[in-house]
């Protein structure tokens, strides 16, 4: 957070976790915290109590910037007819179908 | 658990959706319906009815109350357990409430309300929490009783909401079950080291403790279905999954064997497997017993309440002061 926090409430952070060396980090709650240190601390404190992850990363929520879901179906429904893109498209002689 | 809220919120759910301002309004509505249909899940940020979004709202919060609040008959016992290795899984399971609470007051802000919004309901009395935990925890052996019976009847209120129709809450859920099995384990292998290399008076202390607790959490699962006005709607939205005597009587019929294995007696003369239902017959529930702990009048209800009062005003300063500091580190980056 860039902006100094003047409201009464802590905020808002998102949290990821790589569970296990090589994944990739993902999404898997918020919490409130004060600042991007404490945020990691407790993080690991509610998210990690089991040995969920190998590392953590906090976002503050306001920096997310996400599609409109309203936006839905003319960002993603592209993508239905373009079966091409897929592997499975071209049926190849079985001899090199292991390709 | 917890799921009262839906039966204990009076009529405002049941109440006839508002004359339809617009055709676009329309529109949403019926997409909103097609997906519920459909089985899809509903997202923060998408279109909802209003008393969707409140009912949900309402059982969210209560649903996070209920788990803080379940931590003040436990945590009552942290500092009696008998053993360290009691000590250090009593505090591991407190420490999971409150874990859960967070993560079910993280999706209940999703709809729109803040987590200070949803103490101040709390700590005024607006909100409710389930009635189980308006009940004392006497003994020992109400610890395990705890983790056996009101977090089995939680689970097995808990894991259809997994399939809750709002997915934020679902997500809360299927994480909070995955660590609830553990909280219902712990119980039982607790009361059987008792009622097995126990004394005498050991093990009339389990039976105690289970003569006490069973009946309250029968009630857990919320009245009889045909005094549960807003289950149809609940079902309609997949917010509710599986009815209330459904439960209940899987709840039951869980715990009869459990017990007997146990060797406690569940205090129920008429208690009885009935051959043709498939199902074990129990006795009548005492629900003006349920309303009146609902209504603020059990046994711990102000007793509960005045401590997370407490425990909120204590940490007041704490608060402020950690808001300071950070504001303090802001501004010392942002003039270097």
């Amino acid at each position: 957070m860039t902006e100094p926090n003047t409201q009464k409430e802590w905020p808002l952070w998102e949290v990821f976790v790589r569970s296990r060396a090589g994944l990739d980090h993902k999404h898997c709650g918020s919490l409130h915290a004060t600042d991007a240190a404490m945020a990691i601390q407790m993080a690991r404190d509610v998210y990690t109590r089991r040995q969920e992850g190998s590392s953590v990363w906090v976002v503050p929520s306001a920096a997310i910037t996400a599609s409109d879901p309203g936006d839905k179906a003319m960002y993603f429904d592209p993508a239905e007819d373009k079966v091409y893109r897929h592997p499975t498209f071209y049926k190849l002689p079985s001899e090199v179908d292991h390709m | 658990m917890y799921t009262q809220a839906m039966d204990t919120m009076g009529k405002e759910m049941a109440e006839a959706p508002k004359a339809l301002r617009s055709a676009e309004e329309l529109a949403l509505q019926a997409r909103f319906d097609e997906s519920i249909d459909a089985g899809d899940f509903i997202e923060a940020k998408d279109w909802m009815p209003e008393n969707y979004r409140k009912t949900l709202l309402r059982q969210i919060s209560q649903h996070a109350h209920s788990e803080i609040v379940g931590m003040l008959p436990e945590g009552n016992w942290i500092g009696r357990a008998p053993t360290l290795k009691r000590k250090a899984i009593l505090l591991a399971k407190v420490q999971d409430e409150g874990g859960h609470g967070l993560y079910l007051y993280a999706a209940a802000e999703t709809l729109g309300s803040s987590r200070d919004q949803m103490l101040d309901a709390l700590h005024t009395g607006k909100a409710k929490y389930s009635s189980i935990f308006n009940y004392p925890t006497l003994s020992w052996a109400d610890i395990g009783t705890i983790g056996w019976l009101v977090d089995g009847a939680a689970i097995m209120n808990q894991v259809p909401i997994c399939r809750c129709s709002y997915a934020p809450y679902a997500r809360a859920m299927i994480r909070i079950c995955r660590e609830e099995s553990f909280h219902q384990r712990q119980g039982y292998d607790s009361l059987m080291v008792m009622m097995q290399g126990g004394t005498d008076a050991q093990r009339a202390m389990v039976q105690d403790a289970v003569n006490r607790w069973w009946w309250p959490c029968l009630m857990m699962f919320g009245p009889p279905d045909d005094q549960s006005p807003n289950s149809a709607q609940g079902m309609r939205w997949g917010i509710k999954r599986v009815s209330n005597d459904t439960l209940r009587q899987k709840f039951v019929d869980a715990t009869v064997d459990q017990a007997k294995v146990l060797g406690v007696t569940l205090p129920d003369p008429d208690l009885k497997w009935n051959e043709e239902r498939g199902h074990w017959d129990f006795g009548a529930i005492d629900w003006p017993e349920f309303y009146r702990v609902v209504a603020g009048e059990g046994p711990n209800n102000r007793e509960r309440l005045a401590m997370r009062v407490k425990a909120w005003d204590d940490g007041a300063w704490v608060r402020e002061a950690a808001m300071a500091h950070a504001r303090k580190q802001t501004t010392k980056q942002q003039a270097a």
